[in-house]
């Protein structure tokens, strides 16, 4: 029995490997779990419509007019910059193709030479010198790439980001190179509306205790109750986010530098990505060039399936050609490759399309290697 | 894309020989810039000097697009001040480099690359981390 193929235009984002999901057509990016995301949207409308049912009407009229409008303006600008940070892609590498993944691992090969069986290859590094610093650049087993200075994989988003900050489940996304400055601003901005609400709500009990006594107050505006306690517990973390973000940003280190210790301790002033400069710093990281996409999630590409057919038997089902790339030899597993990516590649070679098998499922614990193989070379310096 | 039409009627009647990816050059940081050195696969296709031209020119090109400028600081200013709102009606001083980096490809493409058996591809296509070059088979190309 023969397969009719079909051929059809996706977009690319249908086809991206990786833990994302995409809405509207592959417009917005963000990664899986979403529900700390949308307790922090729940947490920043919920007490913002409080401020403005309950304390704006009297601010607005014994105080300023100007309050309630500085306010709002505050509130979209935050609402702006999280969503900002939350939906757009923040610096995903793609993953390399087969050919490419094949060129590098012959070429690491020919570096390692011959590995007498049953000792363990060396680990897969590159040396680069950064204005004269050399800097260790670590092979990726899942993108199958030498991962590019300051990038980092990302086991929840299971992709590489350049310039990797961190994960930050409350904008339900990675924070990396492309939406750090969204985030810096989300940030700072919601610890300005923060202390904004706070500051009002204290003036606005004060004042109106005067003419009708505290208690009578908290009856005619209850929600001021819920607002101060919410503000009061986001203030402190929000602040010290801020300035905790400030001060990596003057030295021109990531979160996730700054965990490592990579330029601290014995390192410390040996930063090469920094300018030495606090102004120069600070401009490069929230003035610098906005970095496109590189990962074209809207671009068309075709797609051959096979039609429905009468009977699913051992007849062609052929694998679905999403990239033309696909069809050529897959990565070739050599002694270099780690035990537990050997299974994955033999059941890429063989196993049906790619929308069959999660890809989680292909490639299980690979975060967790990487990191072990990170901790014990570093261990070794 | 109406522009690499004839370089993928190429592309299909051509068997691929090899691909060589020319890797990113760190030694400045982190910018976008790709090795000059020239690969031993295609030392019978291409004279160095015209490799290293091209090289040359789409790292400026690059350096272009990512300098910190005053204008790279007037329009991320500006940006701020509208909640990067206005970068829905109005294209990124990097994305207009990115067009002219593509326009230079397929120049370099059309004049040099492709009377060679040899097609570069535009290195955004692979993340900005390598720049491939595909070499076809000796065949002779009718266009």
């Amino acid at each position: 029995m023969s397969a009719v193929m079909i051929t059809r235009k996706v977009r690319k984002w249908e086809k991206l490997p990786g833990k994302n999901t995409f809405c509207c057509d592959g417009r917005v990016m963000m990664a899986r779990q979403k529900g700390i995301f949308y307790l922090t949207l729940f947490l920043i409308i919920g007490t913002c419509s409080l401020f403005f049912a309950f304390e704006c009407p009297y601010l607005a009229v014994h105080l300023s007019p100007a309050i309630p409008v500085f306010a709002v303006l505050l509130f979209l600008f935050v609402i702006a910059m999280l969503l900002r940070t939350s939906f757009s892609d923040p610096g995903v590498l793609p993953r390399a193709l087969p050919e490419e993944a094949n060129f590098i691992e012959m070429e690491i090969e020919a570096a390692n030479g011959n590995v007498p069986s049953g000792q363990r290859p060396p680990p897969r590094i590159r040396n680069v010198q950064i204005n004269n610093q050399i800097v260790k650049l670590k092979y990726c087993y899942t993108c199958k790439i030498f991962r590019p200075p300051r990038a980092s994989h990302c086991s929840i988003c299971d992709n590489c980001v350049d310039r990797f900050d961190h994960h930050c489940p409350w904008v339900g996304n990675c924070v990396g190179k492309r939406n750090y400055r969204y985030f810096y601003l989300f940030t700072l901005t919601l610890s300005l509306l923060t202390i904004y609400i706070f500051a009002f709500n204290i003036v606005h009990v004060v004042m109106r205790s005067v003419d009708q006594g505290f208690l009578n107050t908290l009856k005619e505006t209850p929600g001021t109750v819920l607002e101060v306690l919410v503000c009061f517990f986001t203030l402190w973390s929000m602040v010290g986010l801020t300035g905790f973000h400030t001060y990596l940003i003057s030295l021109n280190q990531t979160t996730n530098e700054d965990i490592k210790g990579s330029w601290s301790g014995k390192n410390r002033g040996q930063n090469p990505y920094s300018h030495k400069n606090i102004i120069k710093n600070c401009c490069e990281v929230l003035c610098g060039p906005t970095y496109p996409s590189v990962l074209d999630r809207r671009g068309l590409m075709q797609e051959d399936s096979p039609a429905a057919a009468n009977s699913e038997g051992p007849c062609s089902f052929d694998n679905p050609v999403a990239q033309t790339t696909k069809t050529t030899a897959p990565l070739i597993p050599n002694e270099h490759t780690p035990d537990d990516v050997k299974p994955s590649i033999a059941a890429e070679k063989s196993s049906g399309p790619k929308d069959d098998q999660p890809p989680a499922a292909k490639l299980p614990p690979l975060a967790s290697p990487e990191t072990d193989a990170e901790t014990s070379i570093a261990k070794n310096q | 894309m109406a522009e690499t039409h004839s370089l993928q009627d190429m592309r299909q009647q051509a068997a691929v020989a090899a691909k060589v990816f020319i890797q990113r050059d760190y030694s400045n940081g982190t910018m976008c810039q790709f090795q000059t050195k020239f690969p031993s696969e295609l030392e019978t296709k291409i004279d160095k000097q015209q490799f290293e031209e091209t090289i040359r020119t789409l790292n400026n090109l690059y350096a272009e697009a990512e300098k910190l400028g005053s204008q790279s600081f007037i329009e991320g200013c500006l940006a701020c001040l509208t909640a990067y709102t206005v970068f829905l009606c109005m294209e990124t001083h990097y994305e207009k480099v990115l067009k002219k980096i593509a326009k230079y490809i397929q120049e370099q493409n059309d004049k040099i690359y492709a009377p060679r058996g040899l097609l570069l591809t535009d290195p955004i296509e692979r993340g900005l981390r390598v720049i491939e070059i595909t070499i076809y088979e000796d065949r002779s190309f009718s266009r």
